[in-house]
């Protein structure tokens, strides 16, 4: 006997896709429809048995690994909060509520993602859109250094190239399609025109683009690997279109120049405003990474990189973000929830984080769980436990319940993790 | 729990007292008569010789939400010595003009405000907003949704269905769980989604045949009126900060004549051509046509000078800011609903545009006659933190501080200025009503905002001091539901906050529309958009009718 759960949102990744049917037999998933690979995965691959607390390998009651978890926290002089990025909002207040009250250093996944994107913001603004409005309007998308194809993958069905909106009823004949990537990616064979920039040029480019936009006479042919033909036609069609969309990654956050590429590309868009209407939209990686953002700004004034050491708030990328503090040895003590440092971190950082105490709070198996001193195998939002995420463009969504496996959820264990390092 | 303050002098408006020497009773978070309180099971509050009134309520501040938030992230700089520490369990905070979530609920409780009004949030973003309320301690709330540019009542608008529109408006209040109509820019928001804006009253609305704000904004009236509504339309209108603005503003208010409605920092909206290119203050006219009407309600968004962060659901007006300020500029469009923008920005006594504003908002205040009908309000973070309300109060009760400021304010401001020879002086009793009793009853509050028997127990006292400013920055104690929050101007304790939201009855029929309409419109499913009950745990519904 099967129940089917409607319109259940995905939290594998940026987009939220929030119209899946799950199928489900007692607390087993035995059928996921509209999911994207990634998300099959998510809710197809989830392992419901039951599970318990681990305390340095061992197994152990659940209020056993609170009591030690708490112990650790209360030795340590300098803790690092970590991940929070798959975690629902309802969690990751409770990690920030954590962090204040432990005087922690707390980090989300941006610092080695999109970290670079949010400081862009800071120094130059940010014009932007929900997703619909590109869904309805977009005549013109241009996808800078990501691969929505491989990263993203109902993201042009729902909401850029092939969706069909109000403006656009005939979905990708309405759009007109730019790729700029290092290489020729699967999103760039999608294009309708692609420019492959030299590796380390896009900073060039963008700035070749802006200089075209003011009508000025960028110097060199091709600029940054790109004919300059090329380049004025984009500006033309920019000038020109009805609603024009940049989407961003990593290609332009992780490579040499950083936060500088990003500022060129969101200053070319609030230029582009003068002469048509032009948005910018980062392609955020992980389901809740945006809700990270959202909610460590709203309780400390910052979005990532923050630490309570002095009992106030202070925000310095590169000296709070957690790869630096590992890598310089200054946490004796880490929380590790919704990500897997062990795996992703740089060796330095990584060795560092199997040198001091860890607890983890996964409910499936990684590197950081595999080393964790205590580890809590809670509940996995959007399957068994529900909440609420915010999709890449910072709406709001519900997260379901579709399973009940009896285990805690993080805002479960982190509050009374909470109540216990106050006593 | 009990709670007697004894031999204040109490200024309750609502109530006619005025500084009148009394006790006030308080049993479970309500003020009661005397007899209803076991007065040796009390806690007893001396309050001989110092002035007790209810507590503040906040008419218009974007405190919370997706626009506010975005605020925060972009001001790393703003924040930075704002900076409060955790003390026990309070929580930390940071920022100046856009602080964190509890660092707001506790400068709010350390002014004396125990409710406030979050005044603009698109639906589709409202369970954002309804997060960070829960994250905001010591008040109680409620949330203006934005509707002058949504396409659903612009559709009904233009096939000539009011009554879709009024079913339409009745269920979004609840799945946004907010209180009242916002209305932004009437079709000029829209019109920016296509690179344009609105001017006129009469222009079109892009893509919706036959609507325009006009329309909009009548519709939207006499929705609210046939809704019953606790509060009234409250409209930011077209034009803001144009020169053009203080004749459309009355235009506006002569198309709504009769029609309760109230009109936010007007101050914002009351310009005319200038010389120069500076605009020219129009407060006189303005305030002549409030005057004139009683039907309507005004805040000022009175300038503070210094930081100020600029944050709208304006998205035009937005981008005429960047254009003309400068700098750092954010914009979010809104699919079907709405949109916004944020443009940090300085206000300097030395500009003669800033310093014509100042004079603007003072000249508002000092010539709407019926304190009932104009409230404090910095439309914070727009023209200043609400913080700065002790400060503008001082430049209402003191006229001989008001002329110090004038006269440092720039001189093409200060030429031919009616403001210098305005000799009113508000007293304590007209303060408490625009600062709590005329906003309670704007916004339909009736247990706010006085303190009458059955009043919720926001009480806020205050030892009377000359310096207005320094009485109204240090409040000796402040009770939420009966709760000392506050003492001497610091936070002692946090009290959750109830989040009233508005449960306004509409034909169930409307339902299969809107799911009908959301497969196209949006790309959230209509089971995934509202607000659902249990999912924000401290909201109070309020009957309509």
């Amino acid at each position: 006997m099967s129940t089917v759960v409607e319109h259940v949102a995905c939290p594998f990744c940026g987009c939220v896709c929030d119209d899946l049917t799950v199928e489900v037999e007692g607390a087993r998933i035995v059928k996921v429809k509209r999911a994207c690979s990634s998300g099959q995965g998510v809710f197809m691959e989830y392992d419901p048995s039951p599970r318990t607390a681990r305390v340095r390998g061992e197994e152990a009651d659940w209020d056993a690994a609170v009591a030690e978890a708490a112990a650790i926290l209360r030795e340590a002089d300098s803790p690092l909060i970590y991940g929070l990025s798959s975690a629902a909002s309802e969690a990751q207040r409770k990690a920030v509520e954590l962090a204040d009250r432990i005087g922690a250093v707390i980090d989300s996944t941006s610092s080695v993602c999109h970290g670079p994107t949010g400081l862009a913001m800071q120094a130059v603004g940010e014009p932007t859109c929900t997703l619909g409005e590109i869904r309805d309007r977009a005549d013109l998308l241009v996808f800078w250094g990501c691969n929505p194809d491989q990263s993203h993958l109902r993201h042009f069905a729902r909401y850029s190239l092939n969706a069909k909106g109000a403006l656009t009823p005939n979905g990708r004949a309405d759009r007109t399609m730019y790729v700029v990537d290092v290489r020729e990616t699967g999103t760039a064979k999608k294009a309708d025109h692609f420019l492959q920039v030299a590796p380390g040029h896009d900073f060039e480019v963008l700035t070749a683009l802006r200089l075209l936009v003011q009508g000025g006479e960028p110097e060199g042919d091709p600029i940054g690997g790109v004919p300059r033909a090329e380049l004025e036609e984009l500006v033309e069609r920019l000038k020109s279109c009805r609603y024009g969309v940049f989407f961003m990654g990593m290609g332009l956050t992780m490579t040499a120049a950083r936060q500088h590429n990003v500022a060129e590309l969101f200053t070319l868009v609030a230029e582009l405003n003068e002469f048509a209407k032009c948005s910018v939209i980062p392609m955020r990686g992980h389901g809740n990474v945006t809700g990270a953002d959202q909610v460590l700004t709203w309780t400390s004034g910052y979005p990532f990189a923050v630490s309570y050491a002095r009992g106030y708030p202070q925000f310095m990328p590169g000296e709070f973000t957690a790869v630096d503090v590992l890598v310089r040895g200054a946490a004796d003590a880490a929380v590790i929830l919704a990500s897997d440092p062990g795996a992703h971190f740089p060796r330095p950082a990584a060795a560092h984080l199997e040198a001091i105490p860890t607890i983890v709070f996964d409910h499936g198996p990684s590197v950081s769980a595999a080393h964790a001193t205590v580890l809590f195998p809670t509940a996995a939002y959007g399957v068994d436990a529900a909440g609420t995420v915010y999709r890449m463009d910072n709406v709001p969504i519900p997260l379901s319940k579709v399973i009940e496996t009896g285990r805690p959820t993080d805002e479960e264990i982190l509050g009374r993790l909470i109540e216990a390092v106050r006593t | 729990m009990m709670l007697g303050i004894l031999g204040g002098r109490v200024y309750d408006p609502r109530n006619g007292r005025d500084g009148q020497v009394a006790d006030i009773w308080v049993k479970d978070g309500r003020v009661v008569a005397a007899d209803e309180v076991d007065r040796d099971r009390a806690e007893l509050v001396d309050a001989a010789g110092l002035v007790v009134m209810p507590g503040g309520v906040e008419v218009h501040s974007h405190l919370v939400g997706a626009k506010v938030n975005a605020g925060r992230k972009l001001r790393p700089e703003d924040h930075r010595g704002h900076e409060r520490a955790r003390v026990g369990d309070l929580r930390s905070g940071a920022g100046g003009t856009v602080p964190s979530t509890y660092l707001s609920g506790y400068l709010y409780s350390e002014m004396g405000y125990t409710t406030i009004m979050e005044a603009a949030t698109a639906p589709l973003v409202a369970r954002h907003t309804h997060e960070e309320l829960e994250d905001m301690p010591n008040l109680d709330k409620g949330v203006f949704i934005t509707m002058g540019n949504n396409h659903f009542i612009m559709k009904a608008i233009s096939e000539g269905r009011p009554d879709m529109a009024r079913d339409y408006v009745a269920w979004l209040l609840k799945a946004s769980r907010g209180y009242a109509i916002k209305i932004v820019n009437p079709g000029g928001v829209e019109n920016w989604k296509w690179g344009t804006n609105v001017r006129e009253l009469d222009d079109a609305v892009i893509g919706y045949e036959g609507v325009t704000p006009r329309r909009i904004l009548e519709t939207l009236a006499r929705v609210n009126d046939e809704l019953g509504l606790p509060h009234v339309p409250h409209i930011h209108g077209i034009n803001l900060g144009r020169s053009t603005s203080a004749r459309t503003t009355v235009e506006t208010m002569r198309t709504l004549k009769g029609v309760p409605a109230h009109y936010c920092h007007l101050q914002f909206l009351s310009y005319g051509e200038g010389p120069q290119h500076i605009h020219s203050c129009e407060a006189p006219s303005v305030a002549e046509v409030v005057n004139a009407d009683p039907s309507m309600t005004v805040d000022v968004g009175q300038i503070v000078f210094g930081q100020a962060t600029t944050m709208t659901s304006d998205g035009p007006l937005q981008h005429m800011l960047h254009q003309t300020a400068g700098g750092r500029w954010m914009n979010d469009d809104v699919e079907s609903e709405s949109g916004g923008g944020i443009v940090p920005i300085v206000y300097k006594r030395t500009n003669p545009v800033n310093a014509t504003m100042w004079r603007t908002g003072l000249e508002l205040f000092l010539l709407v006659e019926d304190p009932w009908r104009v409230f404090l309000t910095t439309d914070h973070p727009n023209a200043g933190c609400f913080t700065s309300y002790p400060q503008v109060i001082k430049l209402l009760m003191d006229r001989g501080y008001r002329r110090e400021r004038f006269g440092g304010i720039h001189r093409r401001a200060r030429r031919g200025a009616l403001l210098p020879e305005l000799e009113r002086e508000y007293s304590l009793y007209e303060i408490a009503v625009i600062t709590r009793a005329g906003p309670a009853r704007a916004l339909g509050l009736d247990k706010k905002g006085h303190l009458g028997v059955g009043a919720d127990a926001d009480i806020a006292v205050y030892s009377e001091q000359e310096d207005k400013e320094a009485m109204f920055a240090r409040p000796r104690y402040v009770f939420k539901d009966g709760v000392l929050v506050a003492r001497d101007g610091a936070v002692v304790a946090e009290v959750p906050g109830r989040t009233f939201y508005v449960d306004a009855p509409y034909d169930p029929a409307i339902e299969g529309e809107i799911r009908a309409y959301f497969e196209n419109a949006y790309t959230v499913a209509y089971e995934n958009y509202a607000v659902v009950t249990g999912e924000v745990a401290h909201t109070e519904p309020v009957a309509c009718g």
